[in-house]
């Protein structure tokens, strides 16, 4: 290149911010730990830190020890299973908000955005009317959401346009439509009991969720998650906007549709197993980008972490104030409004 | 010779306006080329179809001797730099990281950037002067240094011809100059250069050949200083009384609007 035939080596000062971001990452992954330990302990039934760990090893490495049948029970039959939920739906909101907002290039869209989450709830809806249950509810719920994204999707190439703002519009529309059928569905259900449980999925819980729920979706979590991280780089140049990235020789329908596949995938296997949870896949991050800035890169992994750091907060909050449990949006929602004021009022001068 | 376009027709739906009419342009190394005409005439549109951002309804461009119908974007990305004009992103990457994004005709989907990759854009960054807004935000330099970060992203990716949609809009005077400078300099080291203006003046600045479009989508070229006349600027800009007057002081000619 004419304008670069100097053959020197230029120190490049990005190792400095990379450093920072590795740190944070490491930071979080121990605060995650710590809180796992916590949620171990916390809840009506009280373990100590040490015993829980002793549980987790004995179990894990089948050692066995010292502590009580119940201690076991409660810890490896009741939380582990709802802690490795809850971390690995918070991760999986979180990072799903991080690529929906570079794709559609808007701070502002969440998952529940293309109709994924209404969608999903619409199939688990109308598994439970059948009277179905366990696996066959989830892999209803997967289906709807798969349903909603590729009518989404379907819009824009319908009416032959490929901008960003027909899809952000089919998302509106099918995102009406889908509350409406929900709607619908609520209103035939029985409201003795399918309409409770249709209500109690769509606000999110992770009181019933098994082993072998979250065995039935974990792939098709961290497959899109690796998928995502691997073409992050070019997330940042989709998020530039149609026709620079196309300039720059991105080949945007192909980039676009992965990352639209790979989120939605991800959205939908959360909603599998805890129904919908909203707020996190918009706050998350937001926060995570004030942290290490809009590099999806870096951004990625730390948006992850926190959104798993959080949720697994959440949930151990829910099953330890009151007394009934709470479903787990109540509290998303809560904390999650408040808090993006807050970031929202940080950063009224970049936004506007 | 690096963009040969022919015959090109355009028109944004079936029975609308035709924007261009068989429009045909070629341009060589070391080639500047300033298109001229009215707003909304179509000049954007026709760097578009050049970048390969649209397609004509009809009309052939080639690329260093290919047809871009058979080329993929990141071939054309590796011979063509698109400056848009200036404009917000949603993120406020920093100037470094969007530079780099330059370098994406030669990253393949699922790799990131490489070490090469990071000295090439800190190299662009101390050729252009920003190498200390490396760190800052792209949203929070000002107007002269977003275009100049632009500059640098168009060189990072290594074209061999650069085109600008209206360089010297939203700057003022110190800036307009310093991009005429930058994009002669970047003409004498060898890149094929068009750029669109509404002064005609930075046509007569930069010399090399001169495009000019009118309403009808008649395209008309020819070397700055031949094709540059009363006339000519008359008829675009709509019988203005424009004046073409030799100035001794800056040794050429300049253009001046006649009095209100």
């Amino acid at each position: 290149m004419r304008i670069l035939d100097t053959n020197s080596k230029k120190k490049v000062n990005t190792a400095r911010s990379n450093f920072y971001a590795l740190g944070l990452d490491f930071l979080l992954l121990v605060i995650l730990a710590l809180c796992i330990i916590m949620a171990l302990c916390a809840g009506k039934y009280q373990v100590t830190p040490k015993e829980s760990l002793e549980v987790l090893f004995g179990e894990l490495l089948g050692k066995g020890g010292t502590y009580s049948e119940m201690t076991k029970n409660v810890v490896m039959g009741l939380r582990v299973p709802r802690i490795f939920a809850s971390v690995l739906c918070g991760v999986t909101l979180a990072m799903s908000g991080v690529a929906y907002q570079s794709i559609f290039k808007n701070p502002l869209i969440s998952p529940d955005f293309l109709g994924v989450s209404s969608g999903a709830c619409i199939g688990a809806a109308v598994a439970i009317l059948m009277g179905l249950s366990g696996l066959y509810l989830s892999a209803f719920a997967f289906i709807g959401g798969i349903v909603a994204v590729l009518t989404t999707i379907m819009i824009p190439t319908i009416m032959r346009s490929d901008s960003n703002i027909m899809l952000v519009l089919s998302g509106v529309i099918v995102g009406g439509a889908m509350s409406s059928i929900l709607g619908f569905i609520k209103y035939v259900a029985d409201p003795e009991t399918e309409l409770a449980a249709i209500t109690y999925w769509t606000m999110g819980s992770f009181s019933y969720v098994t082993l072998d729920e979250i065995g039935s979706v974990i792939w098709t979590m961290i497959i899109p998650m690796v998928v995502l991280f691997a073409m992050s780089w070019w997330l940042d140049i989709l998020s530039m906007g149609e026709s620079e990235a196309r300039s720059l020789g991105a080949n945007i329908k192909v980039i676009r549709n992965i990352a639209i596949a790979c989120a939605t995938l991800m959205t939908a296997s959360s909603v599998c197993i805890s129904g919908t949870i909203g707020w996190i896949g918009l706050v998350i991050p937001h926060f995570a980008r004030m942290l290490v800035g809009p590099n999806n890169t870096k951004l990625i992994p730390a948006a992850g972490l926190i959104g798993g750091i959080f949720l697994l907060l959440v949930d151990t909050l829910t099953r330890s104030i009151g007394v009934a449990e709470m479903p787990v949006s109540i509290l998303t929602g809560l904390i999650g409004a408040p808090f993006y004021a807050l970031l929202l009022y940080r950063q009224r001068k970049t936004l506007s | 010779m690096i963009i040969e376009a022919e015959k090109l027709n355009f028109s944004y739906t079936k029975n609308g306006r035709q924007i261009l009419r068989d429009v045909s342009l070629t341009l060589q190394e070391g080639e500047i080329m300033s298109i001229l005409g009215p707003n909304g005439a179509g000049k954007s549109t026709l760097l578009n179809l050049l970048a390969v951002l649209n397609q004509p309804n009809s009309g052939t461009i080639k690329l260093c001797g290919k047809d871009t119908k058979k080329m993929k974007p990141r071939e054309v990305a590796s011979i063509i730099s698109y400056v848009p004009q200036n404009h917000t992103p949603a993120f406020s990457y920093t100037v470094f990281d969007f530079v780099l994004m330059g370098r994406a005709p030669k990253i393949g989907m699922f790799e990131k950037p490489s070490s090469t990759d990071f000295e090439i854009v800190q190299q662009v960054l101390e050729d252009i002067g920003i190498a200390d807004l490396a760190d800052k935000a792209y949203t929070e330099i000002s107007g002269g240094e977003r275009q100049q970060a632009t500059i640098a992203r168009a060189l990072a990716q290594e074209p061999k011809a650069i085109l600008f949609d209206e360089p010297t809009a939203h700057l003022d005077y110190g800036n307009q100059l310093k991009t005429l400078r930058v994009i002669r300099s970047l003409s004498e080291k060898g890149y094929a250069v068009i750029i669109t203006t509404h002064n005609p003046d930075h046509a007569i600045m930069l010399g090399g050949t001169t495009g000019v479009l009118d309403r009808n989508g008649h395209f008309e070229t020819g070397l700055s200083n031949e094709i540059i006349t009363e006339e000519m600027l008359n008829n675009v800009y709509g019988r203005t009384n424009l004046k073409l007057t030799y100035m001794e002081d800056v040794d050429r000619y300049i253009c001046v609007p006649p009095n209100l």
